[in-house]
């Protein structure tokens, strides 16, 4: 274990080290080689250029080096193992896309996966939306919103063991020690095996989710709720708007963009969810979603990279659309640089 | 900005609905942290919202038998006390019975009779008498006694050393560390250098290279893990070096924050006035000099909000640590060991619960002793730029 923590500490040491010594050297190598103050002004002129030419690419060589090997290649592999058999060597076309058309447990992820699409990031941004509203009038608000955010420093695990403590079964006549099953026997029901229910399952582990992002959708939207003027609020009070008419008729509009922002970024957070669906259910009881089936054909059976690959792809297509989007965004808002 | 038409009664409602909020958002933690300092046989008596109340149990004893029995005017009694060892001290009686169907028949200090005209009464304090108007004989005396005993609450750190120390959750944690405190450091000076590339520098394909940025940002890790798998492989059998190391972790945290890292610096320096890199330029300093000396220094709070956001990512995450490291003790991360312990322990409400706690105290600390950054961060990476 020390061994560890002196491995660790020297890692960090050789890695920053490293950072430093690269961008030291490499910048005084250019400096040295093609310096500024060379004798003659024609030389000099031209050896600034050369700098301004290179020096940029030393800037940024590491992080695209990195961004490659990381991202953009294990992209185009992925796009590449998809077309070929369990073990990446033989080129097999769509055959891995047909199996997946056809087979049962990727049609219920997919599914499960719409069915998480089409609620969690409507209910955090709805959530989201009137706990920013109504906190934004309290003197406590920040403390309020602050509690609230507070799930999305916990981990997606350490957030399932809470929930799974939340949703805990104990047999009928027993005492129920989790807090559901004992509300529902309180009020007269029967404890029920929540994560074990098929279909309605699913809405449990959403509930955990909604429960960690809807903080994130308060404190963005509290912070562009604020930056509505002041004179269209009172404008529209002087004109004998109500409150939720100022709500519905002002506030949304005003903010439409970044509600859009919000329910997007949790969009792209729901299509990779993972972590829940493997700590509450490991996929039993219908519960499967897109990258927990990736991951079993990945690691279990004995692995097949080209159907694993495959449902990756079809993540990935999901994502493209808010990916171009979001492009363009970022384009138009350079252009008004 | 409501107080306009914000009636007194309305105010109270406000206040109520955001308490409600509140408390059916805080609940859930609350629980897994009071279930975590309780004694493991209270967690599984009783729900944690009655911890602070006494929690009944329901318990057995043998009474003791003839041997014991006193004879005082043609009477014969046996008594004693139903309570051993530590809940002699703290427990209290409050019903008892013979029966196993009713093992709360009786009020505790009620007289209760039995066949063969003996009866037995129970005190609070577990102390018994069992009386009968003929001698006890092997056959009707050492009988089954079913009470109901109250135990106050009874808090503890136990739980904690438990899994501290032998549930291996102590180890995960050192591995957490260990993974996370490099892998957020790491990327901040190659993100912000190349932030500042991009930013402020002519260069070819500038728009192109941006654009790929936050392409790559929303790109699913999913698609990342089995090309790297297969490259770590390959590497690793190459030279001859396991294929799930730290290093590999290091650098696929690396590469895997580089995006968001690259994507929150840049729109942070592309904000910075104009004048003052311009100023720096035409005293003749480069734009090594530049970033050196102008922009790190300005942009820390940026740096600090990425560093949060880095540190919470990789010490949250499952999916890389499992991926990309081994299951053995060396190797495996706290959010991997609370996942096995959810398969192996259960049932094992304190072990978890207290496990559960152990690996969410160190963002919780990062998070509320650094809000401020964290909430910045967040705004400037998905509202907009600057």
């Amino acid at each position: 274990m020390t061994a560890q923590i002196l491995y660790a500490f020297f890692t960090v040491l050789l890695g920053v080290g490293g950072c430093f010594g690269y961008f030291y050297g490499s910048n005084w190598l250019l400096d040295r080689t093609f310096p500024a103050n060379a004798n003659n002004d024609a030389s000099a002129v031209r050896n600034l250029r050369i700098q301004a030419n290179i020096r940029p690419w030393l800037f940024l060589g590491p992080a695209l080096l990195l961004l490659s090997v990381y991202l953009i290649f294990p992209v185009i592999q992925t796009v590449y193992l998809s077309f070929h058999d369990r073990a990446g060597d033989k080129y097999v076309g769509l055959a891995n896309y047909k199996w997946a058309f056809y087979d049962d447990q990727f049609r219920l992820s997919i599914f499960n996966n719409i069915l998480w699409l089409a609620v969690v990031p409507a209910l955090c941004t709805l959530m989201g939306l009137i706990i920013a509203v109504l906190t934004d009038r309290l003197w406590w608000g920040n403390l309020a919103k602050s509690l609230i955010f507070m799930p999305l420093a916990i981990s997606f695990v350490g957030a399932s063991v809470i929930w799974k403590f939340v949703y805990d079964y104990r047999g009928e006549g027993q005492q129920q020690i989790g807090i559901l099953n004992a509300i529902v026997t309180y009020f007269g029901g029967d404890p029920q095996v929540w994560i074990a229910l098929p279909f309605w399952n699913n809405f449990f582990l959403m509930a955990i989710l909604v429960w960690i992002q809807t903080g994130f959708a308060t404190v963005i939207l509290a912070a562009a709720l604020r930056g509505i003027p002041e004179d269209t609020l009172e404008a529209a009070t002087i004109d004998g708007a109500g409150p939720f008419k100022i709500f519905f008729r002002i506030m949304v509009p005003q903010i439409y963009g970044t509600i859009l922002v919000v329910w997007t970024t949790i969009t792209v957070l729901v299509l990779k969810i993972f972590d829940i669906v493997l700590t509450m259910t490991n996929s039993q009881w219908d519960t499967s979603v897109l990258a927990n089936l990736m991951f079993d054909w990945m690691f279990r059976g004995g692995g097949d990279f080209g159907r694993g690959a495959a449902i990756a792809i079809v993540i990935m297509v999901a994502v493209l659309p808010i990916m171009i989007w979001n492009i363009r965004q970022a384009n138009a808002e350079q252009k008004g640089h | 900005m409501f107080k306009k038409f914000s009636l007194e009664p309305s105010r109270i409602a406000l206040n109520l609905a955001v308490l409600l909020i509140i408390g059916l958002w805080t609940f859930p933690t609350a629980g897994l942290l009071i279930s975590s300092l309780r004694d493991k046989n209270d967690i599984a008596a009783s729900g944690w919202w009655t911890a602070l109340s006494s929690a009944n149990v329901n318990k057995k004893t043998h009474l003791k038998d003839m041997a014991d029995q006193v004879e005082k005017d043609g009477k014969f009694t046996i008594s004693g006390n139903v309570f051993e060892g530590a809940d002699a001290v703290s427990g209290k009686v409050s019903a008892f019975g013979t029966k196993v169907q009713a093992p709360g028949e009786n009020a505790a200090g009620a007289n209760a009779a039995l066949d063969g005209g003996q009866s037995l009464v129970v005190n609070p304090d577990g102390s018994y008498v069992l009386s009968s108007p003929t001698a006890f004989t092997a056959d009707n005396s050492g009988i089954r006694v079913f009470y109901i005993s109250s135990q106050p609450p009874r808090f503890t750190l136990e739980n904690y050393q438990t899994v501290l120390f032998s549930e291996g959750i102590g180890r995960s944690f050192i591995n957490s560390l260990t993974v996370t405190i490099p892998a957020t450091i790491i990327p901040i000076l190659i993100a912000a250098f190349a932030a500042y590339a991009l930013a402020w520098m002519k260069l070819p394909f500038r728009g192109l290279i941006i654009a790929i940025i936050v392409g790559l940002l929303v790109v699913p890790l999913q698609m990342s893990l089995i090309p790297l798998l297969k490259l770590y492989n390959a590497a690793g059998t190459f030279m001859g070096v396991p294929s799930k190391t730290y290093l590999g972790v290091w650098l696929a945290h690396t590469g895997f924050g580089l995006p968001f890292a690259i994507y929150l610096l840049r729109s942070y320096i592309a904000g910075l006035p104009k004048d003052l890199i311009e100023s720096a330029q035409i005293d003749g300093a480069n734009d090594f000099k530049i970033f050196r000396r102008v922009v790190l220094p300005l942009c820390f709070p940026a740096l600090a909000s990425f560093a949060i956001f880095q540190f919470l990512w990789v010490w949250n995450d499952l999916l890389v640590a499992i991926v990309f490291l081994g299951s053995g003790p060396d190797q495996l991360v706290l959010t991997g060991k609370l996942n096995a312990l959810l398969g192996s322990r259960g049932g094992n409400w304190e072990i978890l619960t207290a496990s559960a706690f152990v690996t969410i105290i160190v963002p919780l600390t990062v998070f509320f002793s650094l809000q401020r950054y964290f909430v910045r961060g967040l705004l400037a990476g998905s509202v907009k730029g600057g």
